[in-house]
């Protein structure tokens, strides 16, 4: 499994920094919202395909970042042509492809690490509202790494639960997940403060 | 904010990630049921408002980062940006709540006030903010949006059934938790 959906490359926009690819990011999902007409969509459309030709991604990972939201798409459109009118339901559709495809834009040309980069710097923001940016950072890399962990603990117990013949009980597995969970917290809380760690 | 609690925060966060890796079910209406939602109603009632609040904050930002960590191997800013993103900010929001409403009653919890805690901060408010989400990006009425999500509300019933089960379990087998930290 791929963990992130970053796409190595050299273009014009893998070079731009994280952070203005971010804001660019908000201010043209604002611009979304209070523009509402085909052509402004359309250039919209046709400047977001320019840019993913720019960047050498192939038509069949742009249909990769859209096949998710299909169900959702499908779901708004027959609900505008039922209490709107197509005009109305093909518009919203469009602005919601080209948010979608924007986004998945910004994900594929930056790593992760950038990004996280960003946020840290723009939570420093808020250290003086009380959010100490280093904690944040630790709280995500420790999450990333339990990530694993907590899913190979929920196969062992499944396994276990199993072997008894419980394997149809959701609460037989989460039980024991939750526990071994909340333990382990302590001995890893233990572990970290023995070795001094202080952000 | 101590190291146990920062564990305690990614812990959580982590798991519910790992909720995501359940397979969906469907329900005979046709809607899945995914139980990542469960996430921030177990957050909130097992390490209280805080830090549970902090926890599903965490994981929407791994979202926000680009960590497939939704259900279905979903990440990124466009699930932010999509209809049902409004469902997602309101977690932290959900785990708050239920934690508060845990730590002010928790000498004289009984499965009634604990089902009224999870449906407020679960359900009600969690759907108070999607549905508004909703119709905005959808370009719907607000009734119209609030008529369409009411096909969740059934697996949301079951899964604050299975969050009253499991919380009091988890109470009983592990008593040293201190929800207040």
């Amino acid at each position: 499994m791929n963990f992130t959906e970053y796409i190595p490359g050299n273009s014009f926009i893998h070079r731009i920094l994280p952070k203005y690819k971010l804001l660019m990011l908000v201010f043209i999902s604002i611009l979304l919202l209070v523009f509402s007409s085909f052509i402004a969509y359309g250039l919209m459309l046709f400047c977001l395909l320019c840019l993913y030709i720019l960047t050498h991604i192939s038509i069949n990972l742009i249909w990769k970042q859209l096949k998710p939201f299909i169900l959702v798409l499908c779901v708004i459109f027959i609900a505008q042509l039922f209490f709107s009118s197509w005009q109305s339901a093909v518009l919203v559709i469009m602005r919601l492809v080209i948010l979608l495809l924007m986004a998945a834009l910004v994900m594929l040309t930056t790593r992760s690490s950038d990004i996280l980069d960003v946020l840290e710097k723009a939570l420093s923001g808020l250290r003086y509202v009380g959010i100490n940016p280093a904690k944040v950072s630790f709280a995500i890399s420790l999450s990333l790494r339990f990530i694993p962990v907590i899913a190979a603990i929920t196969s062992e117990i499944k396994e276990a639960q199993r072997a008894r013949g419980l394997e149809s009980s959701i609460i037989a597995i989460a039980i024991p997940l939750i526990v071994k969970i909340l333990k382990m917290a302590d001995d890893i809380a233990a572990a970290i403060e023995a070795r001094s760690y202080n952000p | 904010m101590n190291s146990k609690n920062i564990v305690y925060i990614a812990l959580f966060s982590a798991l519910t990630t790992a909720l995501g890796l359940f397979p969906p079910l469907t329900l005979p209406i046709g809607v899945p049921l995914t139980a990542q939602s469960i996430g921030c109603m177990l957050a909130g009632s097992i390490i209280g408002a805080k830090r549970g609040s902090i926890a599903l904050c965490i994981y929407i930002l791994l979202i926000v980062i680009g960590f497939p960590v939704l259900a279905g191997g979903k990440g990124g800013l466009g699930v932010m940006l999509s209809p049902s993103g409004g469902f997602i900010l309101a977690w932290p929001l959900a785990a708050g709540l239920i934690g508060y409403l845990y730590e002010k009653n928790l000498r004289s919890l009984t499965i009634i006030k604990e089902a009224c805690f999870i449906v407020l901060g679960g359900i009600v408010l969690v759907y108070a903010i999607g549905i508004p989400w909703v119709a905005v990006f959808a370009e719907l009425s607000l009734y119209q949006a609030a008529v369409g999500t009411l096909f969740f509300l059934p697996g949301d019933i079951v899964k604050v059934i299975l969050v009253i089960f499991v919380t009091r379990l988890i109470r009983r087998a592990y008593p040293s938790i201190d929800i207040k930290n």
